[in-house]
């Protein structure tokens, strides 16, 4: 075949691209990946899974079932971001001096391929995730705003973490970091498919995140039930809010950052070469417009769990319930306007260093207060050490130091020299297990009674507890002291031998934190198992202050059998207290729930078509994804009848069989959460 | 490629970075980090203590005074508000000063001696030092007299780069087709480590160099058996612009007129193509 058939058909992909790789770890990882889909293919065919998969999820635009689909796919990567920071520790503890395990442009795509999954495809899943579920049931909504949107969004996310999965098996990945900066990532210094898989997964995702954004802001807006006023809503709305507005405003600069960037490596534009006028100083702005309110994107739904944790394991009011909403908003309005602080280094003026330096520091003040606010929640309280609420004691002391060294870094005098040392590396690890990370495993703990109807196993809960904050603590304390000790991050080798007992503490933390997993993987097949002990149908095993309390587990696909009408922030509360909970409503009325399609899902799929083939030059498979993509909006503008009622006697029975549930079971008391007979209705904290 | 055994002094886990400043800038940087910490204490500090004793306090097994509605009070807000407030006040205030006073582009304040002027290029994936006023240039090895102020000019050829020398201070980035400025002073004469810390390709780790601080003497008899050194013509410039590891330093005798600032403008005139003579070396930078 001749070589400019060849191209015009395959565009730079050959089969020297495939695996066997260069090197043996990169091989074996690449058979992982393969052996992986090939068994997850293999048991739905055995089990005669299709079927149910394609019409009860696949399909699904129902806000929760779209919920544990990003869960889903964020522990998926997550597993594999772990796997690849492990590598990345035993690297550098056996590098001082030596080779170590992994050659240096291994090294490099390893870091660069964790930042992206943990920031894009761990974290951002997480959170979309979370919000899904819990936020359309604390405001007492049936769905999303715009539910077909929602799944989309779900989809392109998927189709970039897909794209990160088809890079550790065909080609390579960057080694350009999570951040990307040119000109390193221009073509000049980066030839090949590595930049390109980077610069399409994260703009599928980006694109995704702008849409769900949209439609969180909207849904809050728009869809609260009777008597929710904003300064009503629980707090994990608030945060959810934020994070929304955060995500409309932050994601778009990325888009355009990686947008530019595609031009100068695809179209031999100059925005940011070395030269022709182009400036990698303006990536840096905006890169950075985006990343710094990410990073908030990233911890303020966790704030709204740690709020919803710990004042329901407090039995106790949210202290300062006003004060906090003032803080999240402080947070979200200035994190806009501290981003220099990620380059405090590039030769700006010392005053413009300086007034950067000092609005970041002014974040530290809503957010102190904050920490402060969730402990004299705890005062007077009814405290019980449940899973999720030592998670958030280990959140509460570990984001101090965390606070502490983000001052620090603040400090440009300081920053001058822990800059891109592993001092940085260790605070934002600091911010983001803790906070985000360990954020996300409480509420997954907390919400999952909900979701699935039986509470998560308390033991393990513990057990992965612990071996999460001690491997997190042995992991990344010891990286201040390297960095400060002048060792930089995304080295694969280093010379100085002083850093040795430093670099093995961190690789023993590092598999704690994989005891920590296997502990969360065991708590879940355990839980499983016993899911009859554990059973909670009445819906309400922590004696919950919010809606999302007051609904089945599983709640029904619409939710509410009436929308509830509240009067207070606490309206289940104070429900439960008159006795009024699970008193049936005067009527019942039809409710409408969007119909199941497969469109968002075709949406993804082509998604990924269209990158996979801008990343090897494919052109004809390119514009086929993009037409495709576009091909399936228009129809689902086409598409009239999009709705399903379902009757109101079907609601009727469906509730008052919860109802009966409810009145025949006892309630337990606080000193019974745990036990056995807590089958979720929750007798009054005293 | 020859890798480095540890020497004694290298071993003793002092004399590492920010924790043994060596200079002025470095220790002014040490001084702003130790107060930033103290200052910062007295908010995070209450948490240690507080956590444990409400979790003592109020755990449910004690049945201890109980207010599940109690959510407000003044007292407790102007505290956690006012108190950060003040605080951040005082290290905002503590920044900005520090801040000018070690403003990498200003020289410092100390001795009466004109500062040592040293132009640095970075290039993949070692440190060129150019020396204007002597006319001698030198690869991954920086000498220079212990007690007088360096003034540097530094650009990159190649990729974004950054420039510091923990001990003494820094840093800050070396762009192609641009010129930063940082002023750094050893105190006393000794071997300090620099580095790259910015990601530049598979031997960024190696990118590394020994600044040696040693006595005006000592400085002029190096610069002396300098002038021995090969010429740096424009051709031996491109040679040592491609990307390699320079295991051994090297140094120049003579260095071409207006070397530095050709550097920097070459990434300004049309004709010349940004990154080009790397690409040649396509894969094998990475
Ligand atoms: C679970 C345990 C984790 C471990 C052991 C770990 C370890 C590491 C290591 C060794 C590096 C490379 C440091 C270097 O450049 O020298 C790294 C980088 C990074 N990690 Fe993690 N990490 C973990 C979790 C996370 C999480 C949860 C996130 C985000 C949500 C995250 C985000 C990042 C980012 C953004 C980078 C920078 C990548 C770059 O240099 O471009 N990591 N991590
Ligand atoms: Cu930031």
């Amino acid at each position: 075949m001749s070589e400019e058939l060849l191209y015009w058909l395959a565009g730079d992909l050959r089969w020297s691209d495939f695996p066997p790789k260069a090197d043996m770890i990169a091989t074996i990882a690449a058979l992982i990946v393969v052996a992986g889909a090939i068994g997850v293919v293999a048991t739905l065919t055995i089990a005669r899974r299709w079927r149910w998969l394609f019409d009860n999820w696949l399909s699904s635009l129902d806000h929760k079932k779209i919920g544990i689909m990003y869960m889903v796919l964020a522990f998926v990567m997550l597993l594999r971001a772990v796997i690849e920071a492990v590598l990345m520790r035993i690297q550098q503890a056996l590098s001082v001096n030596a080779q170590g395990v992994v050659s240096a442009d291994h090294f490099a795509q390893l870091f660069s391929t964790h930042g992206t999954i943990m920031i894009f495809f761990v974290a951002m899943p997480f959170i979309s995730g979370l919000i899904n579920y819990v936020m359309p049931l604390q405001i007492g909504a049936r769905d999303l705003t715009f539910p077909f949107m929602n799944a989309v969004g779900l989809w392109l996310s998927a189709a970039g973490a897909a794209i990160l999965m088809a890079s550790l098996v065909i080609g390579e990945f960057s080694t350009g970091g999570w951040s990307g900066y040119p000109p390193f990532t221009e073509l000049a210094y980066s030839p090949g498919e590595g930049v390109d898989y980077w610069i399409w997964a994260v703009t599928l995702s980006s694109i995704g995140t702008t849409l769900t954004g949209i439609n969180f802001a909207t849904t809050i807006y728009k869809e609260r039930c009777e008597g929710m006023h904003l300064f009503r809503m629980p707090l994990f709305c608030w945060t959810s809010l934020c994070t929304a507005i955060l995500m409309i405003f932050a994601m778009p600069p990325l888009t355009v950052a990686t947008a530019l960037l595609a031009l100068d490596r695809y179209a031999g534009f100059h925005f940011f070469t070395n030269g022709a006028g182009g400036n990698m100083m303006n990536y840096a702005n905006l890169f950075w417009l985006f990343g710094h309110p990410e990073v908030y994107i990233l911890i303020l739904p966790a704030f709204g769990v740690w709020s919803e944790v710990i004042s329901t394991f407090s039995g106790k009011r949210l202290y300062g319930y006003a004060s906090m909403v003032f803080a999240v908003m402080c947070i979200a309005v200035l994190s806009f306007t501290v981003w220099l602080h990620h380059f405090f280094t590039m030769g700006q003026s010392t005053n413009v260093n300086a007034v950067f330096g000092i609005a970041t520091m002014l974040i530290g003040i809503p957010t102190g207060v904050k920490v402060y606010d969730w402990l004299l929640t705890m005062y007077r309280g009814r405290i019980r050490l449940t899973a999720p609420m030592l998670f958030a004691m280990t959140f509460l002391l570990c984001f101090v130091i965390g606070g502490l060294t983000g001052i620090i870094l603040a400090n440009p005098p300081v920053d001058f020299q822990v800059h891109n040392s592993l001092f940085l590396v260790a605070h934002f690890h600091n911010m983001l297990i803790p906070g985000t990370l360990f954020g996300m495993i409480a509420g997954y703990m907390f919400w999952f009674p909900k979701a699935f109807g039986f509470r998560l196993d308390e033991r393990w809960g513990r057990i992965a507890w612990a071996c999460w904050s001690g491997g997190f603590l042995a992991a990344f304390m010891p990286l201040y002291w390297l960095g400060l000790m002048g060792m930089m991050r995304r080295t694969a080798i280093s010379f100085e031998a002083a850093y040795q007992p430093w670099l093995n503490a961190a690789w023993a933390g590092a598999a704690l934190i994989v005891c920590g997993i296997v502990a969360l993987g065991i708590q879940l097949v355990v839980s499983v198992r016993r899911r009859s002990d554990l059973a909670v149908p009445v819906g309400d095993p922590w004696d919950g202050h919010s809606l999302e309390w007051w609904t089945p587990a599983p709640p029904p696909e619409y939710n509410f059998a009436r929308r509830p009408r509240i009067e207070d922030t606490e309206a289940f509360t104070n429900a439960k207290r008159d006795g009024r909970a699970y008193h049936a409503p005067p009527s019942y009325e039809d409710i409408e729930v969007p119909r199941n399609t497969l469109i968002p899902a075709g949406i993804g799929a082509a998604g990924f078509v269209c990158a996979f083939a801008l990343s090897w030059h494919i052109w004809w498979a390119a514009l086929l994804g993009l037409a495709a993509m576009w091909a399936g909006v228009v129809l689902r503008s086409l598409q009239g009848d999009t709705e399903r009622v379902i009757p109101a006697a079907e609601v009727q029975r469906q509730n008052e069989a919860w109802l009966d549930c409810a009145r025949q079971t006892a309630p337990v008391t606080r000193f019974a959460e745990v036990e056995r007979i807590n089958r979720g209705r929750a007798m009054e904290t005293t | 490629m020859s890798i480095e055994t540890c020497t004694n002094a290298d071993c003793s886990g002092s004399g590492h970075g920010l924790l043994s400043p060596a200079g002025l800038i470095a220790q002014i940087q040490q001084d702003h980090l130790i107060q930033t910490v103290l200052i910062v204490s007295v908010v995070i500090v209450p948490v240690f203590i507080a956590l444990p004793l409400l979790l003592w306090r109020y755990r449910l097994a004690r049945q201890n005074v109980y207010s599940p509605e109690w959510r407000f009070a003044w007292a407790p807000e102007f505290v956690i508000w006012g108190v950060p407030v003040v605080i951040v006040g005082f290290l905002g205030f503590s920044l900005w000063h520090t801040l000018h006073r070690i403003d990498p582009y200003r020289p410092l304040g100390t001795g009466t001696e004109p500062p040592l002027h040293v132009q640095v290029v970075g290039l993949d994936w070692k440190f060129l030092f150019i020396y204007p006023g002597e006319g001698i240039a030198s690869v991954n090895e920086l000498v220079v007299p212990a007690g007088r102020q360096i003034a540097f000019d530094i650009t990159a050829d190649g990729p974004m780069m950054s420039f510091i020398v923990p001990r003494l201070g820094g840093q800050i980035y070396a762009m192609a087709g641009m010129r930063t400025k940082l002023h750094l002073i050893a105190d006393a004469p000794g071997s300090y480590r620099g580095l790259n810390t910015q990601y530049n390709g598979q031997n960024f780790a190696r990118q590394k160099f020994e600044l040696k601080a040693v006595g005006p003497d000592e400085y002029r008899q190096w610069v002396r058996s300098s002038r021995n050194g090969p010429a740096l013509d424009m051709a031996r410039y491109a040679a040592l612009a491609k990307p390699s590891v320079i295991d051994r330093p090297l140094r120049f005798g003579r260095v071409e007129d207006g070397l530095f600032g050709s550097i920097v403008a070459a990434y300004h005139t049309a004709d010349r193509q940004p990154g080009d003579r790397l690409s040649s070396a396509g894969d094998t930078h990475r």
